[in-house]
């Protein structure tokens, strides 16, 4: 399978810090995958890595098949990059700034204004487009930054904090326009976040980075597989079934603990495929269910988890 | 290369310098000092403000500049009464020098706000993610630091052809200016001198990362010009056709040497480093 991006063992130092350390990834067309670290984590020099920005210390990538360190301007031409900080010519309009980029990124001339005028359009920045991008709002800015990223339609899309400093409401309409690039438009989006509801909501994969080294990358049930024994289901009954009822529960197939009594507790199990045996086992011994409900573990509790694993 | 990225790169930043008005102000405030009102003030001071036209030259350096001027310059003055005799002692010879300041002045003013510019605000960030290669993008900026510096220096040369000429014809009698050595001034030096300016602010901006800063370094080129205006007003050099030639051959190997410098400095990798 081609990858539209991949990475092997990619390494950068910088003196005596190794930013990014061995780092190996796959992500698939179409696919958004998150990158979820603090702060100096190693996610933008990774990003910067990608993009044939900078050149690796050790190791190999490919973006869409073009080797960044040698076809950068290859890997550019199909990438788009949002900053962490959207770096416009303030001094220049909306329109002065997207038509720049498009010139340097090679759309034709005779396209370029249809492009700009469409992009000003759906970035709801269309009335706007004439005056100076110093006087925008930060939610406005981030819009504009999105659509500079958007100029030369590109295949991969790489956004560096998208939300950082914006106010709910901008940083809501900046994630769903994201969402729409990814859902309606196909393209491959690479986030790179700190901002965890984000990429629950986004993201299809996550990998977590710390120190510049990955510390696990998956799904989110993938990850929580593999961080915590077993799954943890809540039930909630109608009447208490009396005394026999819990030490009954312990004897069905699958269930390694139950904890809590009465009408509310909870049963672990080893796999989601032991739910419905329990199910059936509560139902045998006389208990009458109002809730049956699998804990699922949050994007916030993996990342934790990780994180502290990594630091223990 | 790919000439509409180029052109995209000079017009950008020069739009950017326009709108900038602390950048472009003292640009324009310089030669117009240079330009308009020195010249005016020798020709027309004498009458306008009733005093002695043998005022201009009485200077003591001034006197010193006459009595060590070789002779083929001194034949320029024979016949000349002494308004006269200041207007083209002072104009004609001892400003040329002065007028050298603006390439130097606009090239490094432009170039650091264009190279360290960009880096203050962080716009250098999406440009290096775009596809335009390093040639692409150093060519682009030194372009935009270069036309205006060349545009504004011949511009202010042709200005001040014309108020010499025009406004002075009354006392001199004739249209006189320029004298030959303004050619290898215009076209061979100040060229040179822009480029300084602009491979200086490449070099400067390797090293620092506001444009104040790195203005207040760049600024320091202007020293060798105002000794060469010292050094010519003292006596001790007088620049004529050869010595235009010479100074400016020095000065282009100077700029190769430090074009290689600043070509090694703009990389990629080496600019993002810095972001």
């Amino acid at each position: 399978m081609t990858y539209a991006i991949q990475a092997n063992n990619l390494a950068r130092q910088f003196g005596s810090v190794r930013a990014v350390n061995d780092v190996s990834l796959a992500v698939e067309p179409g696919e958004v995958f998150g990158l979820l670290g603090p702060n100096g984590a190693g996610k933008t020099t990774l990003v910067r890595l990608l993009n044939g920005v900078i050149e690796p210390s050790s190791g190999t990538a490919r973006v869409l098949g073009f080797d960044p360190a040698a076809q950068g301007g290859d890997v550019r031409r199909n990438t788009g990059v949002l900053t962490e900080t959207p770096a416009l010519y303030e001094r220049l309009t909306a329109r002065a700034n997207l038509t720049f980029f498009g010139t340097l990124y090679g759309v034709p001339e005779a396209e370029l204004p249809r492009r700009v005028a469409e992009l000003l359009e759906r970035f709801g920045l269309a009335e706007r487009a004439d005056d100076r991008a110093g006087g925008f709002s930060k939610g406005m800015k981030q819009r504009l930054a999105l659509a500079r990223t958007l100029i030369h339609q590109p295949k991969v899309l790489f956004f560096d904090e998208p939300t950082a400093g914006l106010d709910p409401e901008a940083a809501l309409q900046v994630t769903t326009l994201i969402e729409d690039l990814s859902r309606q438009d196909g393209r491959t989006v690479f986030l790179c976040t700190h901002n965890l509801e984000e990429a629950q909501r986004l993201c299809d994969r996550v990998a977590v980075i710390n120190q510049g080294r990955l510390l696990a990358v998956g799904t989110a049930q993938q990850l929580a597989r593999g961080l915590w024994h077993g799954l943890w289901v809540d039930v909630t009954l109608y009447a208490d079934p009396g005394a026999a009822f819990i030490p009954h529960l312990r004897t069905i197939p699958g269930v390694l603990d139950v904890t809590g009594d009465g009408l509310t507790f909870a049963v672990q199990v080893q796999a989601q495929a032991d739910v419905p045996q329990l199910v059936a086992g509560i139902v045998t011994a006389g208990g009458l269910i109002v809730r049956v409900s699998p804990r699922e573990h949050s994007l916030q509790e993996i990342y934790f988890r990780l994180q502290q694993e990594a630091r223990s | 290369m790919n000439w509409r990225i180029i052109r995209a790169i000079v017009r950008k930043d020069l739009l950017e310098v326009r709108q900038n008005g602390m950048a472009w102000k003292p640009m324009v405030i310089l030669p117009l000092i240079f330009v308009v009102v020195l010249p005016l003030i020798v020709i027309l001071g004498p009458k306008l403000f009733n005093f002695p036209a043998d005022a201009l030259t009485s200077d003591p350096d001034l006197q010193g500049f006459l009595n060590n001027m070789p002779p083929a310059m001194k034949a320029q003055l024979d016949g000349l009464d002494s308004h006269q005799m200041a207007i083209v002692m002072l104009l004609g010879f001892m400003f040329a020098p002065m007028l050298l300041i603006i390439p130097v002045m606009v090239a490094s003013v432009v170039g650091t706000e264009s190279f360290v510019g960009e880096k203050e605000r962080r716009t250098i960030e999406p440009l290096l993610y775009t596809p335009a290669t390093e040639r692409e993008l150093f060519v682009g900026k030194m372009l935009a630091a270069l036309l205006p510096a060349l545009g504004l220096t011949w511009l202010s040369f042709l200005a001040y052809t014309f108020i010499l000429n025009v406004v002075g014809a009354p006392v001199m009698g004739r249209f006189w200016f320029p004298s030959l050595v303004w050619l290898p001034m215009m076209l061979w030096v100040a060229p040179a001198i822009a480029f300084m300016g602009m491979t200086a602010a490449v070099l400067v901006s390797a090293r620092t990362n506001t444009f104040m800063e790195a203005y207040q370094t760049t600024g320091m080129l202007v020293l060798p010009v105002i000794l060469l205006v010292i050094g010519q007003a003292t006596g001790v050099i007088y620049l004529n056709v050869t010595g235009a030639l010479v100074i400016g051959l020095v000065l282009w190997l100077v700029d190769a040497e430090l074009l290689w410098f600043a070509l090694r400095i703009f990389s990629r990798a080496r600019l993002m480093a810095r972001v």
